[in-house]
């Protein structure tokens, strides 16, 4: 599985990523400059979080204007796996690999924390490893991660099985206090209709050693592993 | 020469956490006239050319592109020559 991770003036995953992929997992991984405009062959691109551009005039807003955003967007239209993590999440929506928008969270805080996500559709390339339902605990951290879309999208996330994650209690249940930043439908990660980009906040190359506190994050590149290889 | 102004506010079916947090301190000063904040940018935009028309539909553009985000914002724009 040959991984790009993106980087972006003001991303601060980056190397997080680079070492779950190259120390955890043993694969080939290359970290690719914002100003590229190719990217090298790859099976799945990282979109790593952080705060592309200062996160000036919206998150994400000017990262997707970025030259290798472009190569990135046909990366995933030849049905290639994108990845992107909270800001990179931020970037997906922005660029439009993904439908929706991020607001300020509801409590203006910023949330650096393990949270329990549910794993809602385990039938992606992304998360084959998991069960569906299974409750994982993965790390957030974000200021902006208040997941908005119209109700018309979010109808169409619903029928299309397209919300991967979502925010619940550590028993499992998605309720409004179990949701950290206000997110419609409590929803923490979505994947594209064709299944292969998926956008999350969660941080799972933060969840990927025993060292970190939760290895539930690396079922995520086992799972793409065992699709991509 | 001219100057446009852009303000982008938030969608009124887009809550706006920051102008409820903003609300709440108007309230704690006891300003209790106040029903409701929205928070929005401003941005003020300098442009060489004298075709007012073309230029506020560059700035449409702009705005439609890169100043707002149509899935939860909206704006409105002025232009007026600048000497």
């Amino acid at each position: 599985m040959k991984c790009s991770v993106v980087v972006f003036p003001g991303s601060n995953c980056d190397s997080d990523c680079f070492h779950s992929i190259r120390d955890v997992m043993s694969q080939p991984v290359e970290y690719v400059w914002h100003k590229e405009t190719t990217l090298p062959p790859c099976d799945l691109v990282i979109l790593p979080g952080g705060f592309s551009y200062g996160d000036y005039l919206r998150t994400g807003g000017i990262a997707r204007f970025s030259p290798v955003m472009r190569e990135v967007a046909r990366h995933a239209k030849t049905g290639r796996a994108v990845i992107g993590i909270c800001n990179g999440f931020q970037i997906l929506l922005e660029s439009g690999l993904l439908p929706g928008a991020m607001l300020r969270n509801r409590s203006l805080s910023f949330r650096c924390e393990y949270v329990s996500l549910r794993v809602e559709n385990s039938g992606t390339m992304f998360t084959k490893n998991f069960k569906k339902g299974e409750v994982v605990k993965i790390p957030i951290a974000h200021g902006e991660g208040n997941y908005f879309c119209d109700e018309k999208t979010l109808a169409g996330l619903l029928a299309g099985n397209q919300v991967v994650f979502r925010y619940v209690t550590p028993n499992g249940a998605a309720l409004d206090s179990a949701n950290p930043n206000g997110s419609a439908d409590n929803i923490a990660g979505i994947i594209n209709g064709k299944g292969n980009v998926l956008g999350m906040m969660p941080h799972p190359e933060r969840a990927a050693e025993t060292i970190l506190g939760s290895q539930d994050g690396k079922k995520i590149w086992e799972s793409l592993l065992e699709c991509l290889k | 020469m001219h100057e446009a102004k852009v303000v982008v506010t938030l969608k009124k079916s887009v809550s706006d956490p920051q102008g409820k947090a903003i609300l709440n301190a108007l309230h704690s000063l006891t300003f209790n006239e106040v029903q409701e904040v929205r928070t929005g940018k401003y941005f003020e935009i300098r442009l060489a050319g004298e075709d007012k028309d073309l230029l506020e539909g560059k700035v449409r553009q702009m705005c439609d592109q890169l100043l707002a985000n149509p899935v939860i914002e909206e704006y409105s724009c002025s232009i007026e020559a600048k000497g």
